[in-house]
């Protein structure tokens, strides 16, 4: 397979300037896939797929009763980041966490924020994953968000802007790893002479992140994971990251509060267990508190919460920061809280609940993007390009039944990477997934997770939807001789403000 | 551990272990029929009265032929004893579990359920239904002989060992009671040949034909049921899957061996000495059946023993009991 057949077309290219030379980032991959022989790429990517397939990677799709796993497709041509350009979108990371984390703290106690008129009252009121039960509730260390996955996507003009924030249950880690194992069996000559940072402590990570955060007087807390059970889609990534950081992977049914604490069931009696990794929602919980007829909780798990004798990461109520009428706010909340500029924008959205933009949504639905304000996974979402006329009336019908529950963008050009379709090079849309850690300080996994759209001119990349997935490779340094990252626009670039509609 | 990892961990191996045995059992009749004398009829209803689940057959298949018979113990979706269904319980107990037990393991047992869920879609001839028995049981050994091999021996393991032999216990009482109901009508004809056949066929669906004939040389029905029964070193025979089984229980309960704690460790102390002690002329004087029939009720106590005081930490409430050795923290809402 050779790449001088592969167009770049009206996109950017992760990998090749638009005249088809590679990136500096890229060369020396681009170089390595040039010198193989024909048909041995191919035979990589199979024997890569076979590898994922007897390791079991797999995730279960809502709705689909028929067979309940399936592998998430995997594409061996890496999306590459140079180190200046990763620099860049790490600091923007971390400020960005920072904000969020105060706003999440600021709405659960005196909502200055509100009373200051940053933010409309009414937003942060009507965003259903606000939870009244969370106000008051002072998490360890006053960190709400341990676990963070923000969604970043570059448009046709270069420019990396953040598409939405995860701050519930992101996940997608996994797949991070066991992508990286493959690839380094796959490339180990790139891997040796391209300097790629490593990802594999993230497990390391994540349980040092969540031990910081055990109650007072804990010298060697118990650790687990809960889980909602072997049929959550992410039933897999639980279970591995339970066995990489060497914790219990627990359900509901295997703990119970008595005495004010919370213990596991096992076979030599109760034991107790101080930090919780949830992977479960805020509503399902503790029926006592949130859903009653929740049984994937544990029944009074929040008054030991609010007692201070377990932690829960990340904490209930984070969610109300990932709600999309929220985002629209978070340049304001960078300014208001860390007197910052956002380093990285926000894709410019329209608010349904405005009657302006709501009217400008409706007479233009064929080209924007209209996503609903409370949904992830790619549910709940029209595409404007690639929808029906039917559909586009059942989403005007929708925004106009419930316009609070909807915001719309436009449709951005998504940048490409070339992968392998039918044994040939084909530019495909990706967007970014990186994890980051908040616990006594703030960890950013370098790279993480590439998820690539593989149907042709599809910009819906979400694994329930025919996306896959792609390794991240972060450069430890920019290569001598090329320069170091394309330079976005001047004057949207980097560090300015995002204009507020 | 988890009390509900453990349950499935041991179930997980259980269910191996049937599969496994389900599908010795079905080869035991099928050569036994082959082997019948000119002109005698083919009796497969016993070999579902032996398994316990006659009523759900006969409402289910009526008249049982080898084929019915053989479809319902293979591949019948409905019956939760078909070894496709063990296969099926087993890989979801592995499926919750898999953080605990080795990918090796997950990955043989993954495969081991796929290959029958194939063989069900071809309605095969009797060579094909050999070739799979044949194969479900290499799966089964290959399964067990990656769990030593990859699994380290903590109480996870011990476990999946104990669920393994009291499974096996109960099974190869059955594979003995198989024989010992056909042969009753025809008891005309023991000593012949054809009896002799027949019983090299039970020792051979035990895996247990050389190493018997090394032992005893002869075929001799009490022999045999001896070495099925009460040899202590035949890793199928029952006193070894029993005396086994007890070593597992007492590592995970930490109980010193030839004492009790729980009271399961008492009736299964209680089984493995009288079987010690027992002498098999009396056992067969006083009816063989019967006594296999008294055995296979003491090993399901013992199963609902083993869930009573390894997987039942539910409902009791560890009030007054002392947190981990630490004070309790503040109890003041920060």
């Amino acid at each position: 397979m050779r790449f001088e057949q592969y167009q770049t077309g009206p996109f950017f290219d992760e990998m090749f300037e638009p005249d088809g030379t590679p990136r500096p980032a890229a060369r020396a991959l681009a170089h390595f896939i040039s010198t193989m022989s024909e048909g041995e790429l191919l035979h990589r990517q199979q024997s890569a797929e076979r590898a994922l397939l007897n390791m079991g990677i797999t995730f279960n799709v809502y709705g689909d009763t028929s067979g309940t796993e399936r592998i998430f497709p995997f594409d061996l041509v890496p999306r590459i980041l140079a180190a200046s350009e990763w620099a860049w979108i790490e600091q923007g990371l971390r400020q960005r966490i920072r904000a969020l984390n105060l706003f999440i703290d600021d709405i659960y106690h005196d909502q200055k924020i509100i009373k200051d008129g940053v933010i409309p009252a009414e937003v942060v009121k009507t965003a259903s994953s606000f939870r009244k039960q969370c106000v008051g509730l002072n998490p360890p260390g006053g960190v709400w968000c341990h676990v963070t996955g923000t969604d970043l996507v570059r448009n046709s003009d270069g420019q990396i802007y953040v598409l939405e924030d995860n701050l519930r249950c992101p996940s997608g880690v996994s797949y991070v790893l066991k992508n990286r194992v493959v690839m380094k069996r796959t490339f180990p000559q790139v891997f040796e002479s391209s300097r790629i940072r490593p990802v594999d402590d993230y497990p390391g990570r994540l349980r040092d992140t969540l031990e910081a955060m055990s109650p007072q007087g804990v010298e060697s807390p118990r650790v687990v994971v809960l889980t909602p059970g072997v049929h959550n889609s992410a039933y897999f990534e639980h279970s591995f990251l339970a066995q990489q950081m060497g914790v219990e992977l627990v359900e509901g049914r295997d703990l119970v509060v008595s005495d004010g604490f919370v213990w596991m069931r096992t076979t030599k009696g109760f034991e107790r267990v101080d930090v919780i990794y949830r992977r479960i929602d805020d509503d399902f919980l503790d029926p006592k508190c949130f859903r009653a007829d929740s049984a994937l909780g544990v029944p009074g798990l929040m008054d030991v919460y609010k007692s201070g004798r377990v932690a829960i990461a990340n904490a209930p109520g984070t969610g109300v920061a990932d709600d999309k009428v929220v985002y629209v706010y978070v340049p304001q909340m960078i300014r208001y809280y860390l007197n910052e500029e956002a380093i990285i924008p926000n894709v410019p959205t329209y608010l349904c609940a405005r009657d302006e933009d709501r009217t400008y949504v409706l007479a233009h639905l064929p080209e924007l993007v209209v996503k609903a304000a409370n949904e992830s996974g790619g549910y709940g979402m029209l595409v404007g390009p690639a929808s029906t006329a039917d559909e586009q009336a059942e989403f005007a019908r929708r925004i106009e039944a419930n316009p609070r529950n909807y915001i719309a963008q436009p449709t951005l050009s998504l940048s490409r990477v070339p992968t392998i379709i039918d044994g040939t090079f084909k530019g495909r849309h990706v967007d970014l997934r990186p994890y980051i850690l908040y616990g006594r300080d703030i960890f950013v996994q370098p790279g993480g997770l590439t998820r690539v759209a593989l149907r042709e001119g599809s910009l819906v990349v979400n694994s329930s939807q025919g996306g896959g997935s792609k390794d991240t490779w972060v450069l430890a340094d920019d290569l001598p001789g090329g320069a170091t990252t394309p330079e976005p626009a001047p004057s949207s670039g980097r560090g300015s403000t995002q204009r507020q509609r | 551990m988890l009390a509900r990892v453990a349950e499935s961990i041991y179930w997980m191996s259980r269910y191996v272990e049937r599969a496994e045995n389900v599908a010795r059992f079905v080869e035991v009749n099928l050569n036994l029929m082959l082997d019948l004398p000119a002109g005698a009829a083919q009796q497969w209803e016993p070999l579902v009265a032996t398994t316990g689940d006659l009523d759900v057959f006969t409402e289910r298949y009526g008249a049982s032929t080898q084929q019915s018979v053989i479809q319902f113990l293979t591949f019948d979706d409905e019956n939760p004893n078909s070894i496709r269904s063990c296969l099926r319980a087993a890989r979801e107990n592995a499926r919750s579990v898999r953080e605990i037990i080795s990918s090796e393991m997950w990955e043989q047992l993954n495969k081991f359920y796929l290959s029958v869920n194939d063989a069900a879609g071809n309605t095969g001839s009797q060579t094909d239904h050999q070739e799979l028995f044949t194969s479900v049981r290499m799966s089964g050994h290959l399964f067990t002989g990656v769990t030593d091999a990859t699994m380290t021996h903590n109480e996870g393991w011990q476990f999946c060992r104990l669920g393994r032999l009291l499974e096996r216990a109960d099974k190869t009482s059955r594979i003995l009671d198989v024989k010992y109901f056909l042969l009753l009508p025809t008891s005309y004809d023991v000593g012949t040949t054809s009896d002799d056949i027949q019983w090299a066929a039970v020792l051979r669906s035990a895996s247990a034909f050389e190493m018997y004939r090394k032992a005893h040389g002869r075929i001799a029905p009490e022999r045999i049921v001896e070495f099925l029964l009460l040899e202590k070193d035949f890793p199928r025979a029952i006193q070894y899957s029993l005396s086994h089984a007890r070593e597992a229980m007492h590592a995970i309960s930490g109980t010193p061996a030839g004492i009790y704690r729980y009271p399961v460790e008492r009736m299964l102390g209680e089984i493995c000495s009288e079987l010690a002690y027992a002498r098999v002329e009396s056992i067969i004087a006083a009816g063989l059946h019967e006594y296999l029939d008294g055995l296979q009720t003491k090993v399901n106590q013992i199963g609902t023993g083993v869930a009573e005081a390894f997987f039942a930490a539910r409902g009791l409430p560890p009030s007054r009991r002392k947190p981990r050795g630490r004070a309790a923290p503040a109890s003041s809402t920060p």
